[in-house]
């Protein structure tokens, strides 16, 4: 308790924004792959799909950290499991009581947040060895990281695969009646993993430090 | 205390259980009551939206109490078997569609209010690529006409199946027959971007050729059913 330490030391201010850029977990981690695909055809869904990973995220990072002491190495990961799904399922019922229209447009998404890599990768890697607040950040930072990066690929599949943003027509008719026509192509998952690759590229060749020798 | 030991292990991993699945029955207890009152809520919605009711929420339980003016059950036959309301509305598509044609119990809700007239409005319920689809097809009172439809889904591809919920994808529906010059049932056939012209046909939705599919053999299902109560004078 005697090296108290400011909520938003310079290492805790790291926390958050590291995984925004030089250690972003879908592009440089390469973790959480899979719901990059399956929930990126709209905007919608890959902003609320966001939010809810950033609440089980943090939260099972600080639960995983506050008993991090207790728990026996060898089911660890089990507990880790069950703290998520725990956490997950309460998402789901809380959803479905209080914001209806919301969990619908989820549906399945939420249950697929269980099997988001990012989750056990961060439970694992950090909050089975460090204290809550700390943990509480790392999970906000992640969660935020693996956003901002659904955010983009969304916007441009979006855009370009049904010419619509957040469900409204931002491309006008004319275009439609100069003989433009949406990309079918963008709306299925292959898309989403080559638009993933494309802003790995541009990641990479802004900052040299991170190509691999 | 060792938190390595066999003992400690097992007993931790028994206590863990336990406390998480009280969490979630509690959770799921408490807040079963709400859940429910949400899927009724949404449903008279949707009944509403079959004739192009809007309604929040908030009001959609006085609306529905307003403007269904009767709900019915009718057999096969065309005969009317219940004319509860709460009754026909608590019908189990799912269930009623497993059944014998002969068996099944089919829910008619009458919509009435001055502007729009009497329209009858009819679920239906099939399979489209990754789940049930869904939805309520309301009928001009000569009982040949749709009037409007709303299609909904549990899990189908945003931006391919999933436009089948789509409003510009619903709006043709509105005139269309389900019975040809002759008098035959002949339910909606799927074609390819040409049904604007055709009154017995509607478009498939580009890239949810599958969903489109399973939109057809639904209506397909469903509305044959009710061929018999279609024809039958009116009451």
């Amino acid at each position: 308790m005697s090296d108290k330490e400011p909520l938003f030391s310079a290492k805790n201010r790291k926390l958050l924004t590291n995984p925004l850029g030089i250690d972003n977990p879908i592009t440089i981690q390469v973790l959480g792959i899979c719901s990059a695909l399956a929930v990126t055809a709209k905007l919608e869904p890959a902003i609320v799909l966001s939010i809810s990973v950033m609440a089980v995220l943090a939260l099972a990072n600080v639960i995983v950290s506050l008993i991090r002491n207790t728990i026996p190495s060898r089911i660890r990961i089990i507990v880790q499991l069950v703290i998520v799904a725990a956490l997950v399922i309460l998402v789901d019922q809380i959803l479905k009581a209080f914001a209806y229209d919301v969990s619908k447009q989820l549906s399945v998404f939420v249950g697929l947040i269980i099997t988001n890599c990012i989750i056990m990768g961060r439970l694992e890697a950090f909050a089975l060895g460090n204290r809550p607040w700390p943990a509480f950040l790392d999970g906000i930072g992640n969660a935020a990281g693996y956003g901002i990066i659904l955010v983009i690929v969304a916007f441009f599949r979006e855009l370009l695969g049904s010419g619509t943003l957040y469900g409204f027509p931002v491309i006008p008719q004319a275009f439609y009646d100069m003989g433009y026509e949406n990309n079918g192509l963008m709306i299925l998952p292959p898309m989403a993993l080559i638009t993933v690759g494309i802003i790995i590229w541009v990641q990479r060749s802004r900052d040299k430090s991170l190509i691999e020798s | 205390m060792n938190t390595q030991s066999n003992t400690y292990t097992f007993l931790y991993a028994a206590i863990m259980v336990v406390i998480v699945a009280a969490v979630l029955s509690f959770t799921s207890l408490s807040l079963k009551d709400r859940q429910n009152a949400n899927k009724e809520i949404e449903k008279k919605q949707n009944i509403l939206r079959a004739v192009n009711v809007a309604s929040t929420p908030e009001d959609a339980v006085e609306l529905y109490d307003k403007f269904i003016v009767e709900a019915i059950i009718v057999n096969s036959e065309g005969e009317v078997k219940s004319n509860d309301k709460s009754e026909t509305f608590k019908v189990d598509l799912k269930r009623e569609n497993k059944k014998e044609l002969t068996e099944r119990r089919l829910p008619v809700f009458v919509f009435k209010n001055e502007g729009i007239g009497e329209k009858l409005i009819i679920p239906v319920r099939g399979k489209g690529m990754w789940g049930p689809i869904w939805g309520f097809i309301s009928m001009e009172s000569d009982r040949k006409t749709i009037y409007g439809a709303i299609f909904d889904h549990k899990s189908e591809t945003p931006g391919l199946g999933a436009e089948i919920a789509n409003a510009d994808f619903l709006a043709p529906f509105k005139g269309k027959q389900i019975f040809n010059q002759a008098g035959m049932f002949t339910s909606l056939k799927l074609v390819k971007g040409t049904a604007s012209n055709n009154p017995h046909a509607f478009d498939a939705v580009s890239g949810g050729t599958v969903t489109s599919k399973g939109l057809e053999a639904m209506l397909q299902d469903n509305l044959s059913s009710y061929e018999k109560f279609f024809k039958s004078s009116k009451k």
